[in-house]
């Protein structure tokens, strides 16, 4: 069999080698101690590329040796390049598998959630060396290792598949590995999975409901998906009402509490006593609400439902222990019902809520222990037990009226069928009633019985699941199952990465001498990892690329970084070295200068020295290079592909010393329009990027800033588009504002700051951070006279779907000082208030900002063709018109333009009628278009016409368009 | 992954078993037995129960348990799906998913069975290419098996397995190349007292029946394809092409399937096409009770609203319903108290109307709460959110197909709380 299987394994035939894998897991169940042949044979096909065989070796592994993460370094990174199209059920365990090796192999992200860098990973695909480049200035401790980041990238796009398994494995995924701030991805695909079969409900409200607990802003804007119908199974009601209670909040109580008062009403009893424990639950952890919640409470005590009243009772008695002091008068009423109420655990609660506080209420203690002697003889044990309790603590509170009654109750007691009760009577008459032989206890009792207790809180039954992984079975049982294995905790300090690096023994290079055989791996690499590699577009050229030829992008920029001292072959230590050579100048310009070098070979060094001299400029300027070395890494990614390709084939063959240069003199050989494009493109926008390093060490900062992006970010954003692979059919460029108000707002003023101020406002400029945001710009002023120290961005309190992007730190703010900072914040195409913490050393200040709609535009331009076509794609709903009367000295056509700009961030259409004037523009987020049509009628009036599909943006912009002409 | 797989009929008999490792005895059923006799009706049954050497997860398709045995740690998600997949496998060989067709076509049950599980582990679950390897029955060829004694599994792998599009077979040919696309929306819904709207969402899906020849690459695209603000996709649909361009780009499996799920952005106001106004009262003495109940129109549709239905789950102390239609029939069940009310065609000038005398059980206290009203409806050429398809394009193929959209909204959950 062993030989077989080994002979299997080395077929050609993927579907062979996949046959091969499910034939290990059966041998090794027959016959465990081949084992160590088995995990070679596992080695082995882990190494295959072929989609067929990854999910099925990855099964084999699970169940043979699921400890030898070791097995897996090499292979992590191929397995998360082909994992978009493996078979949905290997992508299950291959998921899975993942998870767990993450989680040992990667530091946690959740010790910086502050830092939003991700955001602009997202936007730009960046590679390792940017990372470091944007944060080693910053001195942030945590950078996501890239391959963790090479995991959620590639696993994200698995949440539109229609297995599932494989969204649910996705979801936990990203739970127990994303950055907070990533994690809310999944919950619109959680929520949609809660369309599915009953069953699919149950399995992901269960891991809903625990997330929830942790988590409750990623549901809280599904509230209403939660909502329980009549016509769904007990388990799921129970399930969805859970979730409810986890995500009520101040603000959104008064909705959920309204909803559980049907659920109260409803035919299913069960359901609605668990509706019951809910609103208990709500009110204790509600504050506001806890009187309102009580009053409920108390009016369903009057209920005829038996179960309902029952669980009433026992929800008021652990609300009333919160709270004890003003609700006697509850207690009172309690006290009634006992005659009514026959459920045992009802009638315990309130014998035990009046002898508890029998002292509030001292005329009726002693009532309703005469009441329950009478019946103690037919009560359930229980209840017994309490009435026991009830007559020790009136015996010492109020011996006088009590004496006899307690002794009735403890004779009762003696001779009950029950052990426990007698084993009480014992125990209580030793401790209470005073006679020669009783110890010292005897002076405690009251100390004993009547101290004060804790109240009990009142908590998820979800709240101990956490510990398991979600999506497994032993989550959805609350016990580990067997073949259950843990999540391990994060690792204290990064294992070494390196150890994923893949080196150049693979067959295609070892084999080659020759520059055209390389050239023939090129097409058969792009089958095996297909879409996957597409999709990683920029990073790509960091992952696919180190797969063939390992960490030669590295070392390639090293050695000529060091004056090429070092030969091309031992590639394998240079990526350590790397970061050793640092040397004079800080790893931010080693690596821009690095990449850069690559491209403009021999220009470079000059300008190099100049950027190093200049690198303790503040942090806006570093950011900004930050994201110009991104366009630049990724317009290069084509030839530094090629390049690498020919280093590689020269580099077992040819002599080290002229590799390098070899390699772009084939590539300049051979120009390919494209390439050429971009050079030029990139030339420009060094040039520029010269011009303004020179400008921003003469200009002030704080309001120089804004015009200066303006002009630039606008073509790297057009060159970009140029490059990436979608081609939009619309010419629809964004244009640089026509117009940038210098408005500014206030986000805190100096009395309330402490003697910090802060004003923003809006440069109108795209936000380099992410293609999604809004680039904000902020100016902190210390008014004050102290020195302000570490000031920064804490907690966020974000709707959902808004994201923010922080600026960087700033040390400390002499007295009279101000600097200027952007941030990023993505509104989500909406009006909603960003709120945040601005804190200081000392202090924290809860701080807005709130977008004008104007804000969340971008400009664009199109012909007045275009704008007319896409004008009549956008009518009906999408079109909203209005006539408005237009102020008499803003009728001339340059005011109503300057107007509209002013009040909008559109771009003018050019137009040939001069009564009509066109402006366009789209939103930042999910960049729809946003026309407006302003026509002047007769007199004083206009007709204006807003098209566009976000219907909302479209009608705020009215009314603000609307007011702004209309005033002088 | 998965050991064994029991299904088990509504009167609580195993029809069928199948093992794919050891053999489990059919006594781990009982735990399963039990704890359907605890959950009362079948709906609560949990979908996972554990047993001392075993675990137990169970679907309920078509009247039908299916309970899968497992005996490690394994995503429940996984097997819930993959018996959900089996369903589906059953319902496209054999037309319908019930005991007498599973019963009738034993034989090929279990060789589907064992194709799509190896060890426990899901192989081929792609219909294409089950269907390459186990040629659906048809009265020929089963008459000719019957004859000759072979079999119908195919003799050769298929070829579809190893490419990398695993769910389409190759050398398919029509004489008539047709792709037909149903876009079909569901509005899901609960309205309170006062007809207001408490929770309203639409979702759709697109379904398709593509019967072209050759290697089709397609491409759809929608007029407003912003709309959509979730969506789930066959594997076949390139996602690329979706984030960036809004259109679904695909190489189509070969026959019915389902293209994507979408759900449409909540931000949109969804329409409700019908009100419902509605009088149920029970006296405080006496047994009896009145309901009136009139569904309608909402003038602002322009198309007609048919196969209205509306069911109520009526409280256990109802004994009987005395009630005039002015529309369509009713029936009242008096053992499961369910009332059905079968409008039909809503007429927008005349609004049906269901009045009558509910009778209770004398002696019972009344209940306190009006039962929910659950409505059907079906609107044909209509997708409620707005949605249209703007065209189809055919790559790669040389012949004209012939195509064709078709929208229909339908009632989801749609409930009214009274």
């Amino acid at each position: 069999m062993m030989l077989a299987i080994k002979e299997a394994a080395t077929d050609l035939s993927p579907y062979v080698r996949k046959t091969a894998a499910h034939a290990i897991q059966k041998l090794y169940s027959l016959e465990p101690d081949q084992k160590e042949h088995l995990i070679e044979v596992i080695e082995k096909l882990l190494k295959d590329k072929s989609t067929l065989v990854a999910g099925s070796v990855v099964m084999a592994f699970e169940e043979v040796c699921p400890d030898r993460i070791d097995l897996i370094h090499k292979n992590y990174r191929k397995l998360c390049n082909l994992l978009v199209d493996v078979e949905e059920w290997g992508q299950v365990l291959i998921i899975s598998m993942l998870t767990r090796y993450a989680r040992t192999q990667f530091l946690s992200p959740w010790k910086q959630d502050e830092i939003l860098e991700e955001n602009c990973e997202q936007a730009f695909y960046g590679s390792d060396d940017e990372r470091n480049n944007k944060n080693v200035p910053a001195s942030k401790p945590y950078v996501m290792d890239p391959d963790h980041r090479l995991l959620l990238r590639n696993t994200k796009p698995l949440l539109q598949s229609r297995n599932t398994a494989v969204v649910m494995a996705v979801a936990q995924l990203y739970w127990h590995l994303a950055p907070r701030s990533e994690v809310s991805l999944v919950t619109k695909s959680l929520v949609r999975l809660l369309r599915s079969h009953r069953e699919v409900q149950f399995i992901v409200l269960q891991n809903i409901a625990t997330m929830s607990i942790q988590r409750k802003g990623m549901f809280e804007p599904y509230l209403k998906s939660f909502y329980v119908r009549s016509t769904d199974p007990t388990h799921i009601k129970t399930l969805k009402l859970e979730i409810l209670t986890n995500l009520a909040n101040g603000a959104n109580i008064s909705t959920v509490l309204r909803e559980f008062q049907t659920y109260v009403k409803s035919q299913d009893k069960q359901f609605a006593a668990a509706t019951i424990q809910a609103i208990g639950r709500c009110a204790t952890n509600i504050s506001e609400v806890t009187d309102t919640c009580l009053n409920g409470l108390v009016l369903l005590l009057s209920n005829r439902d038996e179960t309902v009243v029952a669980e009433s009772v026992v929800v008021i008695k652990k609300l009333l222990q919160t709270q004890p002091t003003q609700h006697s008068d509850i207690i009172k009423h309690m006290a009634k019902l006992l005659d009514n109420i026959a459920v045992p655990m009802a009638r315990a609660s309130i014998v035990w809520l009046i002898g508890e506080y029998c002292e509030r209420v001292p005329k009726i203690a002693p009532d309703v222990l005469r009441k329950m002697a009478k019946v103690f003889t037919c009560e359930e044990e229980i209840v017994k037990l309490q009435t026991l309790n009830l007559a020790a603590k009136l015996y010492l509170t109020n011996a006088k009226q009590t004496k006899l009654l307690t002794q009735y109750i403890l004779n009762l007691g003696k001779y009950d069928p029950n052990y426990d009760i007698r084993d009480r009577t014992r125990f209580i008459r030793q401790l209470i009633v005073p006679n020669e032989k009783s110890g010292a206890l005897s002076k405690y009792a009251k100390k004993i019985f009547l101290a004060p207790k804790p109240a009990p809180v009142l908590e998820s039954p979800f709240k101990d699941r956490d510990r398991f992984q979600l999506g497994t079975l032993s989550h959805t049982l609350n016990t580990k199952t067997s073949g259950y294995l843990e999540l391990s905790d994060w690792p204290a300090v990064a294992p070494d990465q390196s150890v994923r690096n893949v080196e150049v023994v693979e067959p295609f290079t070892e084999s080659t001498t020759l520059a055209g055989k390389v050239k023939a791996a090129k097409p058969d690499d792009a089958f095996y990892s297909g879409s996957g590699e597409e999709e990683a577009s920029g990073s790509g050229n960091e992952s696919s690329s180190s797969e063939e030829s390992g960490s030669d992008s590295e070392s390639g920029s090293d050695d000529e970084e060091n004056g090429r001292k070092k030969s091309s072959s031992d590639s394998s230590s240079s990526s350590s070295s790397s970061s050793s050579s640092s040397g004079n100048e800080s790893r931010s310009s080693q690596s821009e200068s690095g990449s850069k070098k690559k491209n403009l070979k021999k220009k470079n060094p000059r300008k190099e020295n100049k950027k190093s001299g200049k690198n303790e400029s503040e942090n806006d300027e570093t950011t900004k290079r930050g994201s110009k070395t991104k366009t630049d890494s990724v317009s290069s990614e084509s030839e530094e592909s090629s390049s690498e390709k020919s280093s590689s084939s020269s580099e077992s063959g040819s002599e080290p010393e002229t590799d390098s240069d070899s390699g772009t003199d084939q590539k300049k050989q051979k120009p390919k329009p494209k390439k050429e494009e971009t050079r030029e493109a990139r030339e420009k926008t060094t040039k520029q990027e010269v011009s303004l390093l020179d400008l921003d060490d003469f200009a002030p900062v704080s309001m120089a800033a804004a015009p200066r992006p303006a002009m630039l970010s606008p073509s790297l954003i057009t060159d970009l588009e140029g490059l990436s692979l979608l081609n939009t059919s619309l010419t629809i460029d964004v244009t640089s504002p026509v117009y940038v108000p210098a408005k500014s707002h206030e986000l805190l003023h100096r009395m309330s700051g402490k003697g910090l101020a802060a004003q923003y406002h809006f440069p109108r400029q795209p936000c380099i951070y992410s293609s999604d945001m809004v680039s904000v710009q902020v100016t902190l002023t210390n008014s004050g006279d102290q020195k302000v120290e570490d000031i920064h961005i804490g907690e966020k309190k974000l709707p959902s779907g808004l994201q923010i992007h922080d600026f960087n730190s700033i040390e400390s703010l002499e007295p009279g000082a101000s600097i200027t900072v952007s941030m990023g914040i993505n509104f989500n195409d909406s009006t909603q208030a960003a709120n945040f913490q601005l804190c200081t050393k000392s202090d924290q200040f809860n701080v807005s900002i709130q977008p004008a709609v104007g804000e969340l535009l971008l400009p664009v331009t199109m012909s007045e063709q275009d704008f007319r076509t896409q004008q009549g794609k956008l009518t009906g709903m999408n079109e909203s018109a209005a006539t408005i009367s237009i102020a008499p000295e803003n009728s001339s056509s340059r005011a109503i333009v300057h107007k509209v700009v002013t009040a909008a961030n559109l771009g003018v259409v050019p137009s040939a009628e001069d009564r009509i004037h066109r402006f366009a523009a789209k939103t930042v987020k999910a960049a729809d278009l946003v026309l407006v049509t302003v026509e002047l009628k007769e007199a004083s009036t206009a007709q204006l016409l807003i098209n566009t599909e976000k219907t909302v943006i479209g009608s705020m912009l009215q009314r603000e368009l609307k007011a702004v002409l209309s005033q002088g | 992954m998965i050991h064994s797989l029991f299904l088990i009929n509504s009167a609580g008999d195993i029809f069928l078993e199948k093992h794919w490792k050891s053999v489990v005895s059919r006594s781990v059923c009982d735990y399963f037995f039990e704890a359907q006799e605890k959950a009362v009706d079948v709906e609560n049954v949990p979908p996972v129960i554990p047993t001392p050497h075993h675990y137990l997860i169970s679907i309920y398709q078509d009247k039908i348990f299916f309970v899968a045995v497992i005996q490690t740690e394994v995503p429940p998600l996984f097997v819930i799906e993959f018996l959900h997949r089996v369903v589906e496998m059953f319902r496209d060989y054999f037309g319908e998913c019930s005991e007498a067709a599973i019963k009738e076509n034993v034989v090929t049950v279990y060789e589907l069975l064992e194709e799509m599980l190896d060890n426990g582990f899901p192989l081929a679950t792609e219909s294409n290419i089950l269907k390459e390897l186990i040629r659906p029955p048809t009265i020929l060829r089963s008459v000719v098996n019957s004859i000759t004694g072979s079999s119908n599994v195919g003799e050769t792998l298929p070829t579809g397995q190893l490419s990398i599009i695993p769910w389409r077979r190759a050398e398919v040919k029509y004489t008539n190349n047709e792709a037909y696309f149903d876009v079909v929306e569901e509005i899901d819904a609960i309205l309170d007292k006062s007809g207001s709207t408490v929770f309203a969402e639409i979702q759709g899906v697109i379904d398709a029946s593509i019967k072209l020849s050759g290697m089709p690459d397609l491409t759809l695209s929608f007029m407003n394809p912003r709309l959509l603000d979730d969506v789930s996709f066959h594997p076949c649909v390139r996602f690329k092409r979706w984030e960036s361009e809004r259109v679904l780009s695909f190489i189509p499996p070969d026959g019915n399937f389902r293209l994507m799920d979408y759900q449409v952005s909540s931000q949109n106001l969804v329409a409700i096409p019908v009100y419902v106004n509605h009088n149920i009262n029970f006296k405080e003495s006496g047994s009896s009770g009145r309901f009136d109940v009139t569904v309608g129109l909402k003038q602002n549709m322009g198309k007609s609203v048919e196969g209205v239905i509306m069911t109520v789950h009526m409280p256990k102390v109802v004994l009987n319903m005395n009630l005039t239609p002015t529309q369509g029939t009713y029936t009242y069940d008096p053992v499961t108290k369910i009332l059905t009310w079968d409008i039909g065609k809503i007429n927008p000038q005349k609004v049906p109307n269901l009045k009558g005398v509910i009778c209770l059980q004398s002696g019972a206290p009344k209940p306190e709460e009006n039962p929910n009203l659950n409505i059907q409806f079906r609107i044909q050429q209509l997708a409620v959110s707005g949605i249209k398809v703007n065209r189809l394009d055919m790559f790669g193929e040389k012949y004209k197909p012939f195509k064709g959209v078709k929208y229909v909204t339908k009632a989801g959950k749609f409930q009214v709380r009274t």
